[in-house]
């Protein structure tokens, strides 16, 4: 091969940092071949889509973007692995179709889409991406060109939804799309005065509402822990809807590293309470761009910029309804307490366990804490892993770049099996990526 | 609204450029080596743009294979109903090391990249000019500005074509054809996969959107991504001793 010298990958967190480079085509298939990963838009924050140690490459999926049928009754579109959700968002929205589930960005492919099981707003109506999964197809390591689905290789299938692309590299997805009767949200976001009316207001507006979610202010302690605003939405009627489709919104680039004081103790709890206290009134109703609602941070291009060269990472753990109310206190309390401040800090209910063997949605509370990575960051993950341990619940790879093996297995006993299928598939372990080595043990 | 030819138009660059032109409402019709992989393009640009399964005809052509050209051009020329745009993005590479290595390959190379590029020009050429004109698009590169070590043979063939559409501008432009050169810097496609990314490298949709303006407003050479008109700029005024020093 060519002198790659010096280069690197890294999450979109950018923490860790490691040697190595993409490998490009139109042909999946082709250059999948003998290569231990495939990596979408990486948009994943920690080392999901990054080689181990001893790999140099991964297969980049983004030029493999066809859409290669799309049928207009059954809503079923067929596409190679790198399509990217803006371009479904940019070409279907406009004619009333929408994918039926969308995480918080729009800059993800399929690919990552399904490795990851992404879920939204509405995973208490709609589950995660998986469950609108029709059909698959892999490349798996021996080199076979393998079709999975809920009803063929039915393992396979399960184990590839949320198996962050540890089964076979994916080269094509089918999935449902659903209709929608506008390009517009009709959005009812209220104040909530702490994190127990929170939790209670998610579960009230989740059998009316469609979409839901919330941003809590996490500095706050005492009776204002878990403040926040919620979110509860649908989709516009056509009648509500402004006749104009929604335009693109306008990006606003974040230019360079920004110094770590920006986003400091200081800083993050000023905008916190601005961010509460502009909430005016207490309850708003109105029609809000799509893109506002689903992908609020793609306006501002690079923002993981904003908290400079060490990089973020975020912890996203789902804390069970056995768990009980208090879960939630208890758990923003150890991040209050090692002092530890996040300065988007997003809550969301989720519903049922999907389809996937190691998808990360369950019954409960999930939270998400944007971290800027420091010193003592492993510590307070530690320390924030050790509390998702107790109360039983368990955190989302695709974020993750700290969890130790140890505490995802206490968390994650579904490993065995989905270990089991990675044997039966993959019994060399060829497929792996530094989170698999790190987080399951692989060989590097 | 254009009725256009795009020979590469499965793959990278030349991908980029037919969905680009398709969204703006213009009549394509495809040509490429692999006949699945063309009827797989022409049906995703179908479903983008929301046409009629089959509207978008296409055309088995080999660039290293100029027997093709002429029929694929007729082919064309029917179910277009008479075409007045065609884009070249076509094109083989290989390193300067695997091309000293293997002579055949050079041989090759050298045929698809400049006379075989030509040869399908002057048939489009002569099909335009036989209409009153039309814009001939043909991407050359950056790496026939300037003889460098690392691109000595495959930027020979480029320089060629540069020259060879700077003719055609000079001596057509008053029949009204547009004869369009476009130079793109390292852009990161396929053909890029196996070299290391240099500063400044272009993504093929920013490619295509700035060759779908030249060919809007007729402009006769396109550097993009547009920072590499100012680095060639310097490359080519570094004197001899320089640039036997440097490996750029």
């Amino acid at each position: 091969m060519f002198g790659r010298k010096g280069e690197t990958l890294s999450g979109w967190g950018r923490a860790p940092v490691v040697p190595g480079h993409e490998v490009r085509s139109e042909d999946l298939a082709r250059i999948a071949d003998g290569r231990p990963l495939s990596r979408g838009l990486g948009r994943s924050y920690g080392d999901s889509s990054l080689p181990a140690a001893n790999d140099r490459e991964v297969v980049s999926t983004v030029l493999a973007d066809r859409i290669l049928s799309f049928d207009a009754d059954s809503g079923v579109l067929r596409a190679e692995a790198g399509l990217s959700l803006d371009e479904i968002y940019r070409l279907f929205l406009p004619r009333g179709w929408f994918v039926p589930v969308t995480p918080g960005t729009k800059f993800v492919t399929l690919g990552g889409m399904v490795a990851a099981d992404v879920h939204g707003k509405n995973h208490h109506k709609e589950g995660c991406f998986g469950a609108h999964v029709t059909d698959l197809k892999l490349r798996v390591a021996d080199g076979r060109v393998v079709r999975c689905s809920p009803t063929v290789e039915r393992d396979l299938f399960r184990a590839t939804i949320g198996g962050m692309g540890l089964t076979g590299h994916i080269l094509e997805v089918a999935f449902k799309m659903v209709r929608v009767p506008s390009p517009w949200i009709w959005q009812e976001s209220e104040r909530m005065p702490n994190i127990e009316a929170f939790i209670a207001g998610l579960k009230a507006a989740g059998p009316d509402w469609p979409m839901t979610a919330g941003w809590i202010d996490c500095v706050s302690g005492g009776p204002n822990m878990g403040r926040g605003i919620l979110f509860k939405g649908r989709w516009a009627t056509a009648a509500e809807a402004p006749k104009r489709p929604p335009r693109p919104k306008r990006r606003f680039t974040i230019p360079f590293d920004f110094p770590q004081f920006v986003l400091g103790p200081l800083s993050i709890r000023a905008f916190n309470t601005l961010f509460y206290w502009k909430h005016i009134p207490r309850v708003k109703r109105r029609i809000v761009h799509p893109e506002s609602t689903f992908y609020p941070l793609d306006m501002l291009w690079h923002w993981n910029r904003m908290y400079g060269r060490r990089g973020l990472t975020q912890h996203q753990c789902v804390l069970p309804n056995e768990a009980g109310a208090g879960a939630a206190r208890r758990f923003l309390e150890v991040l209050t307490a090692r002092g530890g401040a996040s300065f988007l800090c997003v809550i969301k209910d989720c519903g049922p366990e999907g389809v996937g063997m190691l998808s990360f949605p369950r019954p409960g509370i999930s939270i998400a804490l944007d971290i800027a990575v420091r010193k003592d960051t492993p510590a307070l993950i530690d320390a924030l892993n050790e509390c998702v341990i107790k109360e039983g619940g368990r955190i989302y790879l695709a974020k993750d770049a700290f969890t130790r093996a140890e505490h995802f297995r206490a968390m994650d006993p579904r490993i065995d099996e989905f270990q089991r299928v990675r044997r039966i598939w993959d019994p060399n372990r060829r497929l792996r990526s530094a989170q698999s080595v790190r987080v399951f043990g692989d060989p590097a | 609204m254009r009725k256009v030819v795009i020979l590469g138009a499965t793959k990278g660059i030349g991908r980029a450029i037919a969905r680009q032109l398709a969204e703006r409402g213009d009549a394509l019709f495809l040509l490429g080596r692999d006949p699945s992989d063309l009827a797989a393009s022409a049906r995703d640009i179908e479903i983008r743009t929301g046409r009629a399964d089959g509207s978008i005809g296409s055309a088995p052509c080999d660039l290293e294979r100029a027997d093709d050209f002429a029929p694929a051009l007729d082919s064309a020329n029917t179910v277009l109903g008479g075409f007045d745009t065609v884009v070249v993005t076509a094109g083989l590479f290989a390193t300067q090391d695997r091309l000293e290595a293997e002579p055949d390959l050079a041989r090759r190379l050298l045929t698809a990249d400049f006379a075989n590029t030509v040869v399908f020009c002057e048939e489009a050429r002569r099909r335009l000019l036989a209409r009153g004109g039309g814009t001939l698009c043909v991407l050359s590169s950056v790496a026939g500005e300037r003889g460098r070590k690392p691109v000595i043979l495959y930027g020979a063939a480029k320089a060629g074509l540069t020259h060879y559409m700077e003719g055609l501008d000079h001596k057509f432009h008053a029949q009204g054809l547009r004869a369009i050169c476009v130079k793109p810097g390292f852009v990161r496609t396929g053909m890029t996969a196996g070299l290391p990314t240099p500063p400044f490298a272009g993504e093929p949709e920013g490619v295509a959107r700035d060759v779908v303006r030249a060919i809007e407003r007729g402009k006769p050479v396109v550097y993009t991504p547009g920072i590499w008109r100012w680095i060639m700029l310097v490359i080519r005024m570094l004197p001899r001793f320089v640039m036997r020093k440097i490996g750029f």
